[in-house]
């Protein structure tokens, strides 16, 4: 997917500044995501990757920067307003309600209700949750259960499967996703990314510590340092070792210093 | 075979536990066992009890404590609270008597008014706490003073002659107008919370406000908008026991009113904590609450007597109720259903 150039952009940023108060968190962010892409962002912690992330989102206003989706600069006015345009995102803190089922939080701001009156429709509900858990392969003993009686893992299959199955889904954020996994979890997310990387209709923003995971699925890997990306190249071109020397080399120059 | 026989009766015995457990998962079962026990109690106690005059008192204790339980539920599932409450109580047949007699308006319009003031003193509730980020405790506790001196100022000090006619008697002064009106309420707002994006939207902000924020449901809104609920529906249920009672009076509510209103919310399974809340629960706890007083009452006990036994009883409930809670939170009692759930799946 990565070595074709022609392939557009599906997703542009250009100079994003956020500043909160006083702190900067991200001076000058420019980035870009090709249609059917995995794109990898690594970065230490307090880089700047879940800001960027969460403005990715319409969660937070970027204080400067431009956004174009498929070409077309946009101004997310709200998370919802980025849902609608096809932006789904899978948060750190995985955004689900403890005391709520499962297949209420697998519908949170998405529920399916009737047509007159607007009463939800639960039995909908219940079956396409069924059904995406099925798809993904995650076993959960009954979507009926409040999420608090899940394992981590499981809640986080739910948030993944969540954003991955709403309808019109052009462009998925995940914000570690495997952060609470097992291995076997963990496979199982993977898996699913895999396959949506090669149907290569929804574009993907992933962050991850763990450069296993994203050499395993990125097409091309970001490093964001101190509010910017310092490196940008194809995961095929590059590799573990390099990245790893960039960080280090980089936190051996600041203790120096 | 045998161990086919063996296997089925298991089943079986599991099929019971298991319709046990559904029946613990269900928050409102506890609440109505005991309100079927008290009523049970006193109707053995005082053959009183269970008489068409005593059922209508009852039933006119009830109405008012679950049309604001309702409306509160609203906001005590955001995991906030409306002190309020006890003052818009009030505040309602006030500004209704005021568009009536100086507005010379027509009743219906005069109740709307009164139910619009009430709705605005929510949205200020509602606009302080969410954008001045003062926790809902205080802003309500400021406007339970506030209106509840300003009730007695509107009216001067003296309370008024309630306006007659077919509308009043609709609205409270047919014995059983007001628990007709806490059903009906009840059922819309129990639909509103279960059955609803808004009610699904209340519980996820209540939940994990930040969490439902970035699932795009727009939280300050919710928030406002339930204080305004909770607000119209405590000034709904003033109306209503002004008519009834024939006057409107610059003390009606109050603390008291207001803090037996939580404490059928409370009773009835929406804790203070936020995320989980139910309107059958509220409507029960109010139930409790009523038979308690009317209960009690008929069997001459002093009302100081009374406040001790009440407050022994609200805390025994609410030990009891917690301690369902656990149970049902670890999914059955000492586990023992929880494992035999996962030999089953």
């Amino acid at each position: 997917m990565s070595n074709t150039e022609e392939v557009p952009d599906v997703l542009r940023a250009e100079g994003i500044v956020k500043q909160f108060g006083s702190v900067v968190a991200l001076r000058g962010v420019s980035m870009h995501l090709k249609k059917g892409e995995v794109l990898g962002i690594v970065g230490d912690n307090g880089a700047g990757k879940s800001t960027l992330m969460k403005i990715l989102t319409g969660f937070h206003k970027p204080t400067e920067g431009k956004l174009y989706l498929e070409g077309e600069e946009i101004e997310l006015k709200s998370v919802s307003h980025a849902q609608s345009l096809g932006i789904q995102a899978v948060y750190q803190d995985l955004a689900l309600a403890n005391d709520m089922t499962v297949y209420e939080n697998m519908f949170l701001n998405k529920e399916i209700t009737h047509k007159f009156p607007r009463f939800l429709n639960k039995r909908e509900m219940k079956k396409k949750t069924r059904q995406y858990l099925e798809d993904i392969g995650v076993n959960i003993p009954s979507i009926d259960e409040p999420i608090a009686r899940l394992s981590g893992g499981q809640r986080q299959a739910i948030a993944v499967a969540r954003a991955v199955y709403s309808a019109n889904t052009k462009i998925l954020l995940l914000d570690e996703p495997l952060a609470a996994m097992g291995a076997k979890e963990a496979t199982m997310i993977m898996d699913l990314i895999q396959r949506l990387r090669e149907d290569g209709e929804i574009s993907i923003i992933m962050v991850d510590h763990n450069y296993a995971h994203i050499f395993g699925i990125c097409d091309r890997v970001n490093l964001i340092q101190h509010g910017e990306i310092t490196y940008d190249k194809p995961t095929a071109e590059t590799s573990m070792e390099e990245l790893t020397d960039l960080v280090v080399e980089e936190y051996r120059r600041a203790r120096a210093s | 075979m045998t161990t086919g026989n063996a296997a089925g009766r298991q089943e079986s015995a599991g099929g019971l536990l298991h319709g046990a457990r559904r029946l613990l998962v269900q928050r409102e079962v506890g609440i109505f066992v005991i309100a079927a026990i008290l009523f049970l109690y006193f109707q053995f106690a005082n053959s009183g009890f269970w008489t068409q005059s005593n059922l209508t008192t009852l039933s006119q204790t009830v109405a008012p404590y679950v049309i604001m339980a309702v409306g509160l539920v609203m906001v005590m599932i955001l995991g906030e609270i409306d002190l309020s409450v006890g003052s818009t109580f009030g505040f309602a047949p006030i500004v209704m008597w005021l568009a009536y007699a100086d507005l010379r308006l027509i009743l219906p319009i005069a109740v709307a008014i009164g139910l619009l003031a009430c709705a605005a003193v929510g949205l200020i509730n509602g606009v302080v706490h969410v954008y001045f980020r003062v926790p809902s405790f205080v802003v309500t506790l400021g406007t339970f003073f506030l209106l509840g001196g300003l009730n007695v100022i509107l009216l001067n000090g003296f309370p008024q002659n309630a306006p007659g006619g077919t509308v009043r008697q609709w609205l409270g002064s047919y014995p059983y107008s007001e628990i007709v009106w806490a059903f009906i309420l009840l059922v819309l707002m129990h639909l509103l919370l279960r059955h609803t994006r808004w009610g699904m939207h209340t519980f996820a902000t209540g939940g994990n406000l930040l969490g439902a924020r970035e699932a795009g449901i727009r939280v300050n809104r919710i928030r406002v908008v339930n204080f305004m609920i909770a607000a119209a529906l405590a000034g709904f249920a003033g109306i209503l026991e002004s008519m009834r009672v024939g006057s409107i009076d610059p003390l009606a509510g109050g603390a008291n009113t207001m803090f037996l209103a939580i404490s059928a919310a409370v009773i009835g399974g929406t804790p203070l904590a936020g995320g989980v809340g139910t309107m059958i629960g509220a409507f029960l706890g109010s139930i409790v609450l009523a038979e308690l007083r009317q209960g009690f009452t008929l069997l001459g006990v002093s009302a100081n007597t009374f406040d001790v036994i009440l407050g022994v009883a609200i805390l025994i409930l609410m030990i009891f109720n917690i301690y369902l809670g656990t149970v049902r939170e670890r999914g059955g009692f000492g586990g023992f259903l929880q494992a035999r759930r996962k030999g089953s799946t």
